[in-house]
């Protein structure tokens, strides 16, 4: 059964039924190919939100949002394409299925790889990204930059071998930036982010998220 | 201010190859293989442990003109082997811009008393463990990843497992143990009570934990992943069987569907021979017994 409530109660989003009473709780996936799965699933659990690896449709079928972890972007999609979860995904964040995608995660969601044009991507949000736009593992760094939608307190962005955003189309809002580039990037339900807050203590982006995915599934 | 080569950049790194399998690649082709197969990161060498353990004599960090061509042949990250305590190698590696560097018992070591100070590099490290100490010895020296050490180049998986099986144990009884007993544990197996501290809190170790040394099949692999490895170094269990592309394919398959009997049968079918296999007994010299 999909959903949870405070108490049991079994109801078929996929049918078009709603709960009529009880607080709606949501549940949260983080697919589930390869990457930093697992402190996704820790930054949800220290949240209080049933989530789920995604490895099946039928997980799939079965949350309220997802979260593409950071990771090889070339090993998710082979993956995603081997299990057959490629289109079926593609077609849920067509939907609506409110998605945030954290490094490898972006590059899944843009719509065009500008270092790897040859490499297949979800072409869920119009940005162009360079893969390791920022150099190799010993450029990684980290930086305090100020995310405004968060509040005045600056966030601990961690870039990793991180993809640089080089073009952002008119309809993606920009949500942070470090110098003059784009880093953290939304349209409607669709997040990314060139860094990794599922390494930090740093809850604010996840709650985010968890927001938007909430208020998408009360409609 | 932007920090290079922090503890969380060199930790968080390692994160991103859970899940994955990592493979090792004598040329530029072969890297191009296992990029394609779906690895998440190759480890750049001159012979693959198997024909190391074949050829003797003293084995070295590999020829930089190499790693530089594997680096530029795929996007995924480059991994290379330095020998155990050999600082100049490793500085050599960093210059370079390898992403991870391997100090391993596969070499030959440098140093017979002390591993490499690796808290003073950017560059991350991976070491091996044949148990929760040395393990926790390496982490402290600035380890930001662990991987058992098994016994490399023999496509024979009792040691990984046998070394894996040691830390899962003894991360289990660290779980159970009451505070005032846990200096007493720091001492027996040698290593600095504060990290025995975290490992109990966490019920895991503080980086990553990947399988190596021994690995040839998809079920070796899934095996592995069992046992609570985040993920595996394949060495010459790839280009060493009869077809490196199939196999390569399976074993990243694998690791994904390590749970799913059904999908473990699709996977493994059709993939050709592995690597032939050696007896642990036989062996004149073991690998995993480098490193202190």
């Amino acid at each position: 059964m999909p959903n949870f409530f405070n108490f049991e109660c079994e109801f078929d989003r996929e049918r078009g039924e709603r709960p009529l009473v009880g607080r709606f709780v949501m549940k949260i996936g983080v697919l589930g190919m390869q990457g930093d799965i697992e402190e996704h699933l820790n930054m949800l659990e220290k949240l209080d939100v049933p989530a789920i690896r995604v490895k099946s449709s039928k997980h799939l079928n079965s949350i309220d949002g997802l979260i593409i972890p950071g990771g090889e972007s070339t090993t998710m999609v082979k993956l995603l394409k081997k299990t057959g979860l490629f289109d079926e995904l593609k077609q849920k964040i067509e939907n609506g299925l409110p998605v945030y995608g954290t490094c490898a995660g972006m590059i899944l969601l843009a719509k065009e790889i500008v270092s790897h044009p040859e490499q297949d991507s979800l072409k869920a949000l119009d940005i162009a990204v360079n893969r390791n736009g920022y150099g190799r593992q010993v450029d990684s760094f980290e930086v305090d930059i100020p995310i405004p939608i968060l509040g005045e307190k600056p966030f601990k962005a961690i870039f990793i071998r991180a993809p640089k955003i080089t073009r952002v189309g008119n309809d993606v809002d920009v949500l942070a930036k470090y110098g003059e580039t784009p880093v953290m990037v939304r349209k409607d339900n669709i997040f990314a982010s060139s860094f990794h807050p599922e390494i930090t203590n740093d809850t604010r982006i996840h709650e985010l998220f968890l927001k938007v995915v909430e208020n998408a599934a009360r409609r | 201010m932007n920090e290079k080569g922090t503890w969380v950049v060199k930790e968080g790194f390692a994160d991103m190859f859970k899940n994955g399998v990592i493979m090792d690649v004598t040329t530029p082709e072969q890297a191009k293989i296992a990029e394609e197969a779906g690895a998440v990161a190759v480890m750049a060498l001159e012979r693959v442990p198997a024909d190391i353990r074949k050829a003797g004599g003293v084995a070295r960090m590999a020829d930089v003109g190499l790693i530089h061509k594997i680096m530029d042949a795929v996007s995924i990250p480059v991994m290379a082997k330095v020998r155990i305590g050999h600082i100049a190698e490793a500085r050599i590696l960093e210059a370079l811009g390898v992403d991870f560097i391997d100090e391993s018992e596969v070499l030959t070591p440098a140093d017979d008393k002390y591993h490499i100070n690796k808290h003073e590099f950017n560059v991350p490290f991976v070491c091996g463990a044949r148990d929760l100490g040395e393990a926790l010895r390496r982490i402290s020296e600035g380890a930001a990843m662990i991987r058992t050490k098994g016994e490399a180049g023999t496509g024979n998986i009792v040691e990984a497992v046998k070394h894996m099986r040691t830390v899962m144990d003894a991360i289990r009884r660290l779980k159970f143990m009451a505070d005032e007993e846990l200096s007493a544990f720091a001492k027996e197996i040698r290593a600095p009570l504060e990290l025995v501290r975290i490992v109990k809190e966490r019920g895991r170790l503080p980086v990553v934990n990947f399988a190596a040394g021994g690995v040839a099949t998809p079920a070796d692999a899934a095996l592995m992943m069992l046992l609570g490895a985040d993920g595996v170094f394949v060495g010459s269990g790839i280009f060493k069987s009869s077809n490196p592309p199939k196999m390569a394919n399976a074993i990243v398959q694998a690791v994904l569907h390590y749970d799913d009997p059904d999908e473990l049968v699709r996977i493994s079918e059709g993939i050709g021979q592995a690597m032939e296999g050696q007896e642990i007994a036989t062996l004149s010299e073991k690998l995993q017994e480098r490193g202190w």
